[in-house]
């Protein structure tokens, strides 16, 4: 019996298998099918409703912003607020819930998957969701005057890319809550000053230093810019950078949310 | 995103053995742990813990709250990680091959955490893809793990219209879709009523005369005499007694135990009595239960007698009643 050796008859398994990503992500998708409404109805509904209220208060005192039409201005930046409200938001307090009160993770863990793929999985469903809810605004703004274009194929794309941060982002925050209060603080005291410094509602040129100083550091600001751009057209490097800026958030966020996941999970 | 996928190894179903393998003298146990101590901060949860699980064989793991019978499960599923000491899952190291442990291993919680929402196959259904078990027979693995559990009729309910009973027999059903080798039932029976629990007990019974291993962690003495060929006694994180019930019994507790009735006074002198002829003791409320001292009692102390059994030898090696 000392002499045990390693009996080895499966070949040893790999980091981020797509088996284990994909198991996780079933999890959800059919979870998705018995809650997908009331989700479906606060990602988009939201962002609808800023959209409408800023569309028609604040376009009636401005017909343009930094050169576009106010509906053109705000359509597209909504997408962005979108992708904070369904991608963060639902990272933070579903992440909590399952860890805290539904020992969901419990029962991933003891299967073949790692936190590191429970955690990329779990970001990537979300990405999926916020590109499409993403556009939904901004469509709603095209029945208000806000002209489609090729470009806004893209969106979903951006969307998603930037959901994916987003919401690695909100499964950080929560591995690191102690509480769910907890994450008042990070509510009041990061997302909402980052939504509103975005450029979404009105543009950053005429705020003072360190608003503008703060939006460049800011996701949803790179975000707002690049969806713009692809809906009226490209503006070269300017928006390499911003996607660029995008792409690192996602990869330190997901790296983060990893780390601290599995600080959490494993004891 | 950096999905590695198609170059990297997964999980062949196919190229496993379906049928468990039968313990041969170079089969790898299913469980060897060596010297395991797992700290939390000045905790010692675990100190030192030898524990073997023989494939094919069914291990309890006994002891009072805090003993560390959570932890060591934990540690088994790399869900804890430990401080020092070997582990060794099926022949794999832990941590690192904890996953191909894993993919051959179930799981029964303590805590419930199935999808409430989600109905009783879609739970399965879930798990299916997540222990990996293949398309083509991942219909066959759901109603054949339904039908062990006996769920084929609620196969449509919500997990929340389930009686405790039936969750945790859900539980039982989620572990077995990918025909684990290794169970690990994490006190299954608790908070059950007695006929429900006797229900789970046939049940494991049945997995056990399949040829799978299980490592049972209870607090449930019977529980453990009935399903278990062996028992590890857990006390202060490492274990004080290894061996078969009977064996344990009889060498800890002797055939028989005699039950003395009395006022508390009067229990309290029993108990010194005992003490100076060298027999061990027991209080179980009301009375004191005098252990190994066979005749020599007759004419001594007057009680009943009744025949040992492994609560008896828990109490005595761990100080501690059963809650």
């Amino acid at each position: 019996m000392a002499t045990t050796t390693t009996a080895a008859p499966t070949r040893r398994l790999g980091r981020l298998e797509r088996a284990a990503v994909r198991g996780v992500m079933v999890r959800e998708i059919v979870n998705f099918s018995s809650f997908w409404r009331s989700s479906t109805f606060s990602s988009t509904v939201d962002p609808t409703i800023y959209l409408l209220a800023f569309g028609f208060g604040f376009g009636s005192l401005v017909s343009t912003v930094a050169g576009y039409d106010y509906i053109d201005f705000v359509g597209t930046g909504i997408v962005a607020t979108t992708v904070l409200f369904s991608g963060a938001f639902p990272a933070m307090y579903s992440t909590f819930v399952k860890y805290q009160f539904q020992h969901t993770y419990d029962a991933i863990l003891a299967a073949p998957v790692d936190t590191e793929e429970l955690v990329t999985a779990e970001a990537l469903w979300i990405a999926a969701r916020t590109g499409t809810y993403g556009c939904v605004p901004m469509l709603v703004a095209v029945v208000f005057g806000l002209d489609p274009s090729w470009g806004m194929l893209l969106v979903p794309l951006i969307a998603a890319l930037a959901g994916y941060g987003w919401a690695s982002f909100g499964i950080f925050i929560a591995a690191k809550a102690k509480t769910i209060e907890s994450f008042s603080y990070w509510q009041s005291g990061l997302l909402t000053p980052l939504f509103l410094v975005a450029g979404t509602f009105f543009p950053l040129d005429q705020l003072p230093e360190w608003a503008r100083i703060l939006g460049n550091v800011n996701p949803l600001y790179h975000c707002v810019e690049l969806v713009r751009h692809a809906v009226f057209g490209f503006e070269g490097w300017a928006d390499v950078g911003h996607l660029a800026f995008l792409v690192a958030f996602a990869l330190i966020a997901w790296r983060l949310a990893v780390h601290y996941m599995e600080r959490r999970l494993i004891l | 995103m950096p999905l590695v996928d198609d170059q990297m190894p997964t999980i062949e179903r196919d190229d496993r053995e379906i049928s468990p393998p039968t313990p041969t003298p170079t089969a790898p146990a299913a469980i060897r742990l060596r010297r395991v101590v797992k700290r939390f901060g000045p905790l010692t949860a675990v100190a030192g813990l030898d524990l073997d699980l023989p494939s094919g064989t069914c291990v309890g793991l006994l002891g009072p709250n805090g003993a560390g019978k959570s932890t060591t499960m934990k540690m088994l599923t790399a869900q804890a990680i430990a401080d020092e000491g070997e582990l060794e899952v099926l022949g794999f190291r832990l941590p690192a091959d904890s996953k191909q442990a894993r993919a051959q291993m179930g799981v029964v919680p303590q805590l419930d955490n199935l999808d409430v929402s989600l109905t009783v196959e879609q739970n399965l259904l879930v798990f299916a893809h997540l222990y990996r078990v293949p398309k083509a027979r991942r219909q066959a693995a759901i109603d054949r793990a339904l039908q062990i559990a006996n769920l084929i009729e609620r196969r449509t309910s919500k997990a929340d219209e389930l009686s405790g009973g039936m969750r945790r027999r859900l539980l039982i059903a989620r572990a077995l879709l990918h025909e684990p080798r290794l169970i690990l039932l994490d006190e299954p029976t608790v908070g059950l009523d007695p006929q429900v629990r006797q229900e789970l007990w046939a049940l494991i019974d049945r997995l056990r005369s399949e040829g799978v291993s299980i490592l049972m962690s209870t607090h449930y003495i019977e529980e453990a005499e009935r399903l278990c060929d062996s028992v590890t006694i857990m006390s202060h994180g490492s274990a004080v007694a290894v061996g078969a019930p009977q064996a344990l019994i009889a060498e800890h507790a002797g055939a028989e135990a005699l039950e003395v009735y009395g006022s508390p006074t009067r229990l309290g002198q029993v108990e010194a009595m005992a003490r100076d002829r060298g027999w061990r003791t027991r209080r179980t409320g009301t009375s004191v239960a005098v252990l190994g001292a066979g005749d020599a009692a007759d004419g001594v102390l007057e009680g009943e007698r009744r025949t040992t059994n492994l609560e008896d030898v828990f109490v005595l090696l761990t100080g501690e009643e059963i809650s």
